[in-house]
């Protein structure tokens, strides 16, 4: 057991309003009429989907590829037919569209053959494989592919493998209740990731605000003869954030610029993950369904196991939102956000869904200057001046934003919940973060455009340079046929003939230089603009490979780039 | 479909809110008060305060800013309410308004009102008036005054003379003086025993106010609307210098616990140099911004001309606040021990 926890600075408590989902057991959600299932649904590349409209579909069946590393595959949540693969409003506060397969169930739910992985005669690197092909990622916030943290950094020694079963967030209890109901598989999840790992410890932090889940899990543990510390965390907002945690646990404070927990010695993961880890590895399930709390303006709050892709409007209607409910908030009230479409899917990464009204959130009071009372920078868990970043932000002084650590925020809202003037602070900060991400890439694509340019200029002295050699020297050859005409004065009046055959060369050397220096800017062109070929939809991709293949027989484009004539090629100085 | 960001739980908070507290926060410190001199400072505090709200009003106007809300915010009573604690009590109506004016219209709104001013406007007051009225601001009840209310409102709304029996220095002025005009042939401990103005600690009654001032700020502590470190470090700074010299010379300085409990330093330290806008904001430029004033203040009280030096110690220390957070920003979370 642990001896002592460890204390982060600031800090809210927020009224939990948990025990208004945690008294029920986890319904399944019944089959939805349609399933809306994103591709792009963690961080990372988009996976490629596998399907066409018609295609039949099996529970569990892959539809979407995992695209690189960072990424990871996207399955059939149930059995049916793919109606379409298109467009759809994505579960985003941007309310955007991303490519989805659209399924319609057909009702029988019939699984593709199954079954759990022999992990004995798989090595690490195979689990990882397993893991992304099974489409885990991590359940708790950001969705990052799990198996790209199941790897501790090089030279650094794994110390502790944390659980992060805290759930701070008000409202939300789908982790709450998965270890109440489903300690065992949880249990056996996390001992996966500690094989992976080899940490000296495993701790599994859970807010003290869930003694059943703490009990649940202990018992699981005890259970099944492992040695880890199931440890109940003061509760205050945010102590679930992973840096939070990480220092209430071991008292490591891992700073804003590190890429990586694991740099530090440290691995977090969310219970959900390990659970859906495990289902995956023992039971060869790959992550299509996921615990959703329902909660706010609702008669019947509760937690349901739904389809990832399940309309959250239809999965809403489950608990029976109150009539004057008008909006629907993914995630908790103090990260989360209004979705701009109630049609929008439920993803991997969708831990809750509350009813939104008036009477529960009621309108904020009218934003009021900054009194600078410092109740944010009390609050702020992360040690930051959020009225600072505020009046910076406000006058859009960006530098000054970033000397004041700006990218440290965490974005939590424990700020703007204290502030008395009820400024929404996060909202600033996002706005000088988004600027300054957009003018860092404008910055980088300026100088890309600069060195184009500076290098053209230098192509065009140079060619003038050769240009004029080459006259200098189709005139001297001409005055010297011409003093040699003038020589032979008696003769007949000087043709041009000779005279241009002279120029012939030089203009056909003139005509390869600009048909280099064309290729070349061709070349560099490609080389610095992104192709706007990136996500495609199948029928955009249809119609490119169409086109293409028109041109090609018309000769347009005799081959591929990459088989280009070596004649065009050119070679740097 | 509504936009709003997150979060979209709310503390019960509010600047109104904050305001209401700290004039809570007040009260102990104005019974004692009213205790002590009668109910001539409750009309002070109408005064100031009718004033205070005509002139936000006005300027709101002027400026184009929505009238309810920010009259509404409680910031001009707190204004208003310091000047006429730290105002002469039978003050003529007329210093008080236009110490008022000065503070809202120009200490406050030509700097761009709530939030913006870099001075604090009660001590931009204070100073105005103790330079442009030094007499005036310089009469005080005398001891054990007892004056039918009626008679302390004819004195201050000028329909009865000023009569200088009614007014005296205030005890850390009197005590200034006595010391000078004695020419070292007094000892303090002298001073304090034999003469009437002075009580068991300080000047007598007036010690009590000040223990007033220091429960409500206790209040505001407790309920996190101010932190300890500007209080502990401007009481320590002044305790420090007093303590110093009071050892070095007890004959001629007085002890710590005298000055603690005399003229504004009790109301300073909880009420006005905790003021957020014109103050620091970083723990450690709080203590500096605390210390230095409780010095500036003991050395303007004791060897400069004023009465009291809480004010210009704390319009000094406005003017170096800016640097000083800057100076002083905090290590930020996973920063800790490395140069940011």
């Amino acid at each position: 057991m642990l001896a002592k926890l460890f204390k982060f600075y600031g800090g809210v408590k927020p009224p939990s309003n948990k025990t208004l989902s945690n008294q029920q057991p986890i319904r399944p959600a019944p089959l939805p009429s349609r399933l809306v299932v994103p591709l792009h649904q963690h961080i990372g590349g988009t996976p490629r989907p596998l399907v066409q409209a018609g295609d039949p579909v099996l529970k569990g069946q892959k539809i979407g590829e995992a695209d690189g590393w960072i990424s990871a595959a996207v399955h059939a949540p149930t059995s049916g037919t793919v109606v379409e693969v298109a467009m759809h409003v994505r579960p985003h506060v941007s309310g955007l569209e991303s490519l989805c397969v659209v399924i319609e169930p057909d009702g029988k739910d019939e699984w593709i053959t199954h079954g759990p992985a022999d992990r004995a005669a798989m090595s690490p690197a195979d689990i990882c494989q397993f893991l992304q092909e099974h489409g885990i990622v991590g359940l708790g916030g950001a969705g990052f592919p799990t198996h790209g943290k199941l790897k501790a950094t090089p030279g650094v020694p794994m110390a502790e493998l944390i659980i992060n079963a805290a759930e701070c967030e008000p409202y939300i209890t789908c982790d709450d209740l998965l270890m109440r109901e489903r300690a065992d598989d949880v249990v056996r999840g996390i001992a996966v990731f500690r094989d992976m790992l080899q940490p000296t410890q495993v701790i599994i932090g859970v807010e003290d605000n869930k003694p059943e889940a703490i009990a649940a899990m202990k018992k699981a543990v005890e259970a099944q003869g492992e040695t880890f510390a199931v440890v109940p965390v003061p509760t205050l907002y945010p102590a679930g954030g992973a840096k939070q945690l990480i220092r209430v646990l071991t008292g490591k404070e891992v700073p804003g610029a590190m890429r990586s927990t694991a740099d530090m010695g440290v691995q977090v993961f969310n219970v959900g993950t390990a659970y859906a880890a495990w289902r995956a590895i023992g039971h060869g399930e790959p992550l299509i369904s996921r615990i959703v709390t329902l909660t706010g303006n609702v008669r019947g709050a509760g937690n349901v196991e739904a389809l990832i892709g399940t309309p959250m409007d239809e999965l809403l209607k489950l608990a029976e939102p109150n009539p004057d409910t008008d909006g629907i908030i993914m995630g908790g009230p103090m990260m989360g956000f209004l979705v701009p479409n109630e049609h929008a899917p439920i993803v991997k990464t969708s831990n809750c869904l509350i009813a939104h009204s008036e009477r529960l959130f009621p309108p904020k009071a009218p934003e009021m200057p900054c009194i600078r009372c410092g109740a944010c920078a009390r609050a702020c868990p992360h040690e930051l001046q959020p009225f600072e970043l505020y009046w910076h932000a406000r006058a859009k002084d960006f530098g000054k934003t970033q000397q004041y650590h700006i990218f440290d925020c965490i974005e939590c809202g424990c700020c703007a919940y204290v502030c008395p003037s009820r400024i929404p602070l996060v909202q600033y900060f996002r706005f000088a973060k988004s600027e300054i991400w957009a003018r860092e890439k404008e910055k980088k694509a300026a100088d890309e455009a600069k060195q184009r340019f500076e290098f053209k200029q230098f192509r065009e002295e140079r060619e003038k340079a050769e240009k004029a050699e080459k006259l200098a020297k189709a005139a001297a050859a001409q005055a010297a046929k011409k003093a040699a005409e003038a020589a032979a004065a008696s003769e007949a009046p000087a043709t041009e003939q000779p005279a241009e055959a002279a120029a012939d060369p030089a203009e056909a050397a003139k005509k390869a230089a600009i048909a280099a220096a064309m290729a070349r800017a061709k070349a560099q062109r490609e080389a610095a603009q992104p192709k706007n070929t990136d996500e495609l939809t199948p029928e955009q991709a249809r119609k490119m490979a169409e086109i293409e293949a028109r041109r090609q027989q018309a000769g347009i484009v005799p081959e591929p780039a990459d088989a280009q004539p070596a004649t065009t090629e050119t070679k740097p100085e | 479909m509504m936009f709003a960001p997150a979060p979209y739980l709310l503390k019960d908070a509010s600047v109104s809110l904050v305001m209401t507290q700290v004039c809570l926060a007040l009260i102990p410190g104005i019974a004692a008060y009213a205790w002590l001199v009668g109910p001539a400072i409750l009309v002070q505090l109408v005064i100031a305060s009718v004033t205070a709200i005509a002139a936000e009003a006005a300027m709101l106007k002027l400026r184009g800013k929505p009238l309810a809300m920010f009259l509404s915010d409680g910031s001009a009573i707190v204004t208003a309410w310091l000047i006429a604690l730290t105002f002469p009590p039978l003050a003529p109506w007329w210093l008080v308004v236009t110490g008022t004016l000065f503070a809202i219209v120009i200490a406050k709104h030509l700097y761009g009102g709530l939030g913006q001013n870099p001075f604090n406007p009660a001590m931009v007051a204070f100073a105005a008036c103790i330079v442009s009225f030094p007499a005036l601001m310089s009469q005080w009840p005398s001891v054990g005054l007892q004056m039918p209310f009626l008679d302390q409102l004819n004195v201050i709304l000028g329909l009865a003379p000023r009569v200088d029996a009614l007014s005296g220095a205030t005890p850390l002025d009197a005590m200034k003086t006595a010391l000078k005009l004695a020419e070292g042939q007094v000892d303090i401990a002298h001073l304090l025993a034999n003469q009437d103005i002075y009580g068991n600690f300080a000047g007598r009654g007036w010690e009590w106010v000040a223990i007033g001032y220091l429960l409500g700020g206790l209040w505001l502590w407790q309920r996190k609307l101010i932190t300890w470190h500007a209080p502990l470090a401007f009481i320590g700074g002044m305790v420090l210098i007093s303590g110093a010299l009071w050892l070095y010379q007890p004959a001629s300085f007085a002890n710590p616990l005298f000055h603690l409990l005399s003229g504004g330093t009790l109301l300073g330290a909880f009420f006005i140099i905790t003021d957020p806008v014109s103050g620091c904001t970083t723990p450690r430029g709080k203590l500096i911004f605390g210390f230095c004033a409780g010095l500036l203040a003991y050395i303007i009280r004791v060897f400069g001309g004023f009465p009291d030096g809480v004010a210009f110690a704390v319009l000094l220390m406005n003017l170096s606040a800016p640097l000083i957070d800057q100076l002083t920003q905090p290590r930020i979370f996973g920063m800790k021990g490395k140069q940011s």
